[in-house]
């Protein structure tokens, strides 16, 4: 499963500030509309295919994902697309549940294929006027792993076997058994060597000592 | 994440916690030993053996094991999210709290310091000393130290203080009054349920439902509601299924069943094992004299033993509370608790890692009235290693949650902002009143709640309203019955004119009925 690899990085992308939506005209007289837009350009040049976008919310309620896809050709002309409408992180806007928590966006989730994304447009919207801020951190996008392709490995392999000749063997074992059964013997000892306990042994003291002075602040 | 990885990994946590427990060796035992079985055939061999367990009841056994564990297990989280999110997912209250705890811990180390008492002796009990606790263990009641010099490290007024200044930073909090003004003394905005989503939530205490508590008085004909009852109660113990006695619970628990229930949610169980870990906390006890001792000493003749209900079982409190704080396994709970365990090194070892030791063993510092968390459970099991199986177990599910800060909906937080909202929603007037009088409702409520209603309430009201609490896995109802006590005496409230005069209406609590004031109020209210 893809979600719990730790060798993925994030592409390095860069989070714009967040732009937040006035209504008004004149400069005195603007009020928040609680929508902000943050733009995430993605590395000039490469154009990404996305797996994965993970962020920490800070108060913000709904969150809707736009996607600038290069269409197929290499330098070919960019389109605006909508991949996901109107999250919802916060199910009632004006509480707190949801307000911190950590959220992914999956590619599975978005409703367009998101292939050859240029750069990123996360449309927050927080209807509530019971917060003073929100926006997002730690927005980190990863890209979608390739898979190695098979063919390459097992080509230079077959240059090296060379015939498989079976050995002349007479009363010993067949040795397709006895190696299947080691190997078995061996996940056994594994499996034995895993069981580890998880019952604690409860002892507090450290070596029959428990002489404390005081309790530590920091 | 979607349903299914949530799900295994929801599996592979159980699977990794009751691994290395006892009951996994119980069961890897039997099916060894069923194995001479006559109907055990080797070509259906696993079938055999599982259809063994089954008949043989550990089947069941293992599946209130998972339940529990169920109950205990975080709720599924994102993979990137830090423990101390997981533990409490704002960050002003996760910083709340950690600075109310270096409150308490500057306490407890002048009081220490102030009084020449170390928190632990350098070389433990001495030998005398050690045998006449063993010879008094039955009867410690008797035993009248000096405790006068000792006070409590905090009481819950205290608490309330810090409660009541949480803020949220980003909480636009402006005085202009409006719809969403709130008169109580809370003031962070967390989801607490109304009476229309709280009706649907406890739909079996319901007016149409019989219950416990209600249906079972003198007058109604025991045939109408409480002789089927009290069967299927039976049956439930009987058939030793969590899962359906926590169901049953909701409707109250026959007085003659209910420590058979109460153990069976909370899988409690008294098998040598646990007989065993009694002792070997007893030992602990003996070996190591600790300055929270004094404090649970004290703590429990201030209160407990000033009880007309509870003063009797004063020896089973101290040996189940000493033992309590010997309990490293207690320190499980931390994961889930926005608490931390009061960190310590041993003497001359400071900032060595290898010598760093939590105090008290289970982390937990006692506070005025936590001996009232217990005495209750005396009436239900009077043998100490059960006793003190069952109320560990209601502790690191529902007690921690009472006296610290977090966001969680039976958090004292949540329940103070719903009894505030419950009052300001359905009795504006009332709470209008008493805030115009200087008598902020929460300041009259809040030692109930802390309590859990322990002590306020007689004992029999006291056990039908834990009944609930651990039928529907949740303090809210001990918010909602703090509402209908004031709305009870709204009347009287009504006419008092200060805070004092306020208290005094609502000081004795013990000739209320919980459970009909729990039914009118969240099902007989106007909305």
């Amino acid at each position: 499963m893809s979600k719990f690899s730790d060798g993925r990085q994030p592409i390095s992308c860069t989070v714009k500030a967040p732009v937040y939506l006035q209504i008004g005209e004149s400069r005195a007289e603007t009020a928040q509309s609680g929508v902000c837009v943050v733009d995430v350009a993605l590395p000039f040049g490469k154009a990404v295919s996305i797996e994965e976008i993970t962020f920490k919310n800070y108060y913000t309620a709904y969150i809707t994902v736009r996607l600038l896809r290069r269409t197929s050709a290499r330098d070919g002309p960019t389109k605006w697309c909508t991949a996901l409408r109107d999250l919802l992180l916060m199910d009632n806007p004006h509480t707190e549940r949801g307000s911190q928590d950590y959220y992914s966006i999956h590619r599975d989730q978005m409703l367009v294929e998101a292939d050859h994304v240029v750069s990123v447009r996360l449309i927050l919207k927080q209807p509530s006027s019971a917060w003073l801020a929100f926006s997002l951190e730690e927005i980190k996008i990863f890209p979608r792993m390739e898979p190695e392709p098979e063919k390459e490995v097992s080509d230079w392999l077959s240059d090296l076997i060379l015939v498989d000749q079976h050995p002349d063997v007479e009363g010993l074992p067949d040795p397709q058994t006895v190696s299947s059964s080691i190997q078995q013997m061996w996940a056994l000892t594994e499996v034995m060597q895993t069981n580890q306990t998880t019952a604690s042994i409860g002892r507090f003291d450290v070596d029959g000592c428990y002489d404390i002075d005081l309790l530590s602040l920091t | 994440m979607d349903e299914g990885t949530e799900l295994s990994l929801s599996i592979a946590q159980i699977v990794q916690r009751l691994k290395g427990s006892h009951l996994h060796s119980q069961i890897e035992r039997q099916a060894k030993d069923c194995l001479h079985r006559p109907e055990i055939k080797l070509e259906s061999l696993k079938e055999d053996v599982r259809s063994y367990l089954k008949t043989s009841g550990w089947e069941k056994k293992l599946q209130n094991a998972v339940y529990r564990e169920l109950h205990l297990q975080l709720p599924p989280s994102h993979p990137t999210a830090p423990p101390e999110h997981l533990k409490e997912p704002l960050a002003y209250m996760r910083k709340a709290q950690a600075s109310w705890e270096k409150r308490i811990l500057k306490s407890l180390n002048s009081m220490s310091t102030e009084l020449g008492v170390p928190l632990a002796r350098q070389v433990g009990r001495p030998a005398a000393e050690q045998k006449e606790l063993t010879d008094k263990w039955n009867e410690m009641g008797t035993d009248e130290p000096d405790l006068s010099r000792f006070r409590p490290v905090y009481a819950p007024k205290d608490f309330l203080e810090v409660l009541i200044g949480l803020r949220n930073p980003n909480h636009d909090s402006r005085e202009e009054i409006g719809a969403r003004s709130h008169w109580g003394l809370i003031q962070v905005p967390l989801n607490v349920r109304d009476i229309p989503q709280l009706r649907q939530a406890y739909s079996e205490l319901n007016l149409n439902s019989g219950q416990l508590g209600i249906d079972d008085h003198a007058h109604v004909h025991p045939d109408l509601f409480e002789n089927d009852y009290v069967q299927t109660g039976q049956k439930v113990v009987v058939e030793q299924d969590s899962a359906a006695a926590q169901q049953y619970s909701r409707r109250g628990c026959p007085t003659g069943l209910r420590a058979d229930l109460w153990a069976l949610i909370l899988n409690s169980t008294n098998q040598q094992q646990d007989v065993m870990h009694y002792e070997q906390l007893k030992a602990g006890v003996i070996q190591h004299d600790l300055l929270v001792d004094n404090l649970i000493y004290k703590d429990v003749k201030l209160t407990a033993s000033n009880d007309d209900y509870y003063f009797v079982f004063e020896d089973f409190l101290y040996q189940v509370l000493l033992c309590f704080s010997r309990d490293t396994g207690v320190l499980e709970h931390f994961k889930y608790n926005s608490a931390t365990p009061p960190k310590s090194y041993l003497h001359g070892k400071v900032g060595d890692e290898d010598y760093a030791v939590v105090y008290p063993p289970n982390g937990v510092v006692p506070f005025h009235g936590f001996s009232m968390y217990v005495a209750p459970l005396c009436f239900l099991y009077n043998e100490p290693s059960k006793l003190y199986s069952v109320f560990r177990e209601m502790y690191i599910r529902y007690f921690f949650r009472l006296h610290s800060i977090s966001s969680s909906f039976s958090g004292i937080v949540s329940l103070c902002l719903q009894f505030e909202r419950l009052l300001q929603t359905h009795l504006p007037q009332l709470f209008y009143h008493l805030r115009q009088i200087g008598a902020q409702p929460l300041r009259i409520a809040f030692k109930w709640m802390v309590r859990a209603f322990s002590g306020y309430l007689s004992t029999d009201q006291l056990l039908l309203l834990w009944d609930r609490i651990l039928g529907y896995d949740s303090l809210e109802v001990v918010a909602v019955l703090a509402a209908a006590v004031f709305a009870f005496r709204a009347e009287n409230l009504m006419e008092v004119t200060s805070l004092a005069s306020a208290e005094a209406v609502l000081a004795d609590l013990s000739t209320l009925k919980v459970i009909p004031l729990i039914q009118i109020f969240l099902f007989a209210t106007a909305i």
